[in-house]
């Protein structure tokens, strides 16, 4: 007999949703982490979108322990000195059954860890998965840990051992990674009194402010973010790895150019720095995405690519929710059948694929390429602030241009050829569409 | 004061950066005793691209006068930046610290 029915790696969202579900399901979970809590290791760009909680854990919004509801999400597209920045802003956001908030990430992994382990789980922390363990067919039959007689056996094993994941590689349903489908995220923790916070970003009470920032990353394919906790501000970048070393630039430095800029700096301003950190992100998006299941194991959330980089929507906490969820319920399935082969686990791609993790993912499998490409990067950003600039530019004594002539003129300028422009158009329209 | 001078240009708003140092030494590690990634730094003489130095976001990549590299596991962040970006077959070795070490994040 095996220690337990499942081990699960990992207790991000992924790792305690799948734990959760099969410890409700009345089966023996035992959930790894290697950080001395759970959410030690994770960092993220800063919203999390739980409305998938209400499967799992309905009225989940009394108390998660978020910073702030976001109730304004604004795109900002920037040149050095333009900004454009479309600013929506909902109060229907600040009120049950909400749609994102800011929260930290060691606050929301350890709630949700608590909740796995308030339905059964058994929760190791500081504990360091080391490899896997197989029979004599090559089943995975549990994992080698740190610990001294570290070995632990069960009939299936999750791995929710995030982006790096060295169990889906050890396992062989992930290839040799290239570096091109990861982004690095660095970001500045901020301190400002809340009532500073709350002034800037024109808030009250726990509404939050999220801005996505395009053009701001001197160069280097990616996007900048900033939004509101409850007591400090958060800002960072998010830029693909291979051109980030390729164009030696620091990924501090661009953090500092963000800050510089004329239309972030008066938000940012004497914010006291509390914590720096940083964290790779799987951008690659569907195509990037490794096998999600081989004898007596299943992969989740970032392990899986399962991250959604799509330049209008980021997400990834939901879909390492999603598919912990899914995984979790896949392998309750697959106990009951007695069968934790690969075949007995295909229950879990179909579950993917029926909800929204497959869905969202394959329908912008494209969009991932197009947002870091370099006319979206670099040609873009300034052709849409001079189209802007020139619109609202008064140029008097001469008369007015119209907007035709006007958007002929700066995309010219921009040197973007129409035949691209039809072709990003085309890209977009199929995947955000 | 006049119209000019209040527009604030990239250069006023900018204010010093503080040192790496007093950077990193807002985060909270706990080392262990032993490397959790090593660097071999003779296969790092032939590399001429040298990825690792520019990309690390905790900047632990330091070169030596002799074409080598130096690496200080202690402030890891842990995320496999240096790894992906490395030309190099076998000059990383990288694995995760002893359970329980290695970065803490508390407001991230």
């Amino acid at each position: 007999m095996p220690d337990v029915d499942v081990i699960v790696v990992g207790a991000g969202p992924a790792g305690s949703a799948a734990a959760l579900v099969l410890a409700r399901a009345g089966h023996s979970v035992l959930l790894v982490e290697r950080g001395p809590f759970p959410g030690a290791k994770n960092m993220y760009g800063g919203v999390i979108y739980p409305r998938v909680l209400d499967l799992l854990l309905p009225g989940w919004w009394d108390e998660i322990p978020i910073q702030r509801w976001v109730t304004r999400r604004a795109t900002m597209i920037t040149t050095d000195t333009q900004a454009l920045t479309v600013d929506y802003r909902t109060q229907a956001w600040g009120e049950a059954p909400y749609n994102g908030a800011t929260a930290y990430r060691p606050d929301i992994d350890q709630w949700l860890a608590g909740k796995a382990e308030a339905a059964g789980a058994t929760v190791l922390c500081a504990t360091t998965v080391t490899g896997l363990l197989r029979d004599g067919n090559g089943r995975v039959v549990g994992v080698r840990t740190d610990r001294p007689d570290g070995d632990l056996s069960a009939h299936l094993v999750i791995a929710c051992d995030g982006v790096n994941s060295f169990l889906a590689k050890e396992a062989g349903l992930a290839g040799k990674p290239d570096p091109a489908n990861y982004t690095l995220g660095v970001k500045e923790t901020l301190a400002l009194p809340k009532d500073v916070i709350d002034e800037r970003f024109a808030l009250r009470g726990i509404e939050g402010a999220d801005f996505e920032i395009l053009g701001c990353t001197q160069g280097v394919p990616g996007g900048g973010f900033l939004y509101t906790n409850l007591d400090t501000v958060a800002v960072g970048a998010v830029l693909k790895l291979p051109a980030l070393a390729a164009q030696q630039l620091r990924p501090e430095a661009i953090i500092a150019a963000m800050k510089a800029h004329p239309a972030i700096a008066p938000l940012v301003e004497g914010g006291e720095l509390k914590e720096y950190s940083a964290h790779l992100i799987p951008e690659g998006g569907y195509r990037m995405i490794p096998k999600l299941v081989g004898d007596g194991l299943l992969v989740a959330g970032d392990a899986a690519a399962l991250c959604l980089a799509a330049g209008i929507w980021l997400e990834g906490v939901n879909f390492a929710l999603g598919s912990g969820m899914a995984a979790g319920q896949a392998a309750a399935e697959a106990l009951r059948r007695n069968d934790t082969s690969a075949a007995g686990l295909a229950g879990y791609r179909q579950r993917l694929e029926a909800g929204f993790v497959l869905n969202d993912h394959r329908k912008l499998r494209d969009a991932p390429h197009l947002v870091l490409s370099e006319r979206v990067q670099r040609q873009y950003p300034a052709m849409i602030c001079n189209i802007v600039e020139h619109m609202f530019h008064v140029d008097n004594p001469a008369p007015k241009p119209g907007l035709r002539r006007i958007a002929a003129v700066e995309v010219k300028r921009a040197g973007v050829r129409l035949r691209d422009l039809a072709h990003d158009a085309w890209i977009g329209a199929r995947s955000f569409g | 004061m006049s119209g000019t001078d209040r527009i604030a240009t990239r250069t006023a708003t900018a204010w010093p950066e503080r040192s790496f140092e007093d950077r990193m030494a807002t985060v909270d590690f706990r080392i262990h005793h032993e490397a959790h990634i090593t660097v071999d730094g003779d296969a790092c003489r032939g590399c001429s691209t040298k990825a690792c130095l520019v990309a690390c976001p905790a900047n632990l990549f330091v070169p030596t006068a002799d074409g080598g590299i130096l690496f200080n596991y202690e402030q890891c962040f842990e995320c496999g930046t240096c790894y992906l970006v490395c030309d190099t077959e076998g000059a990383i070795t990288w694995t995760y610290p002893e359970g329980g070490y290695g970065v803490v994040f508390r407001r991230t």
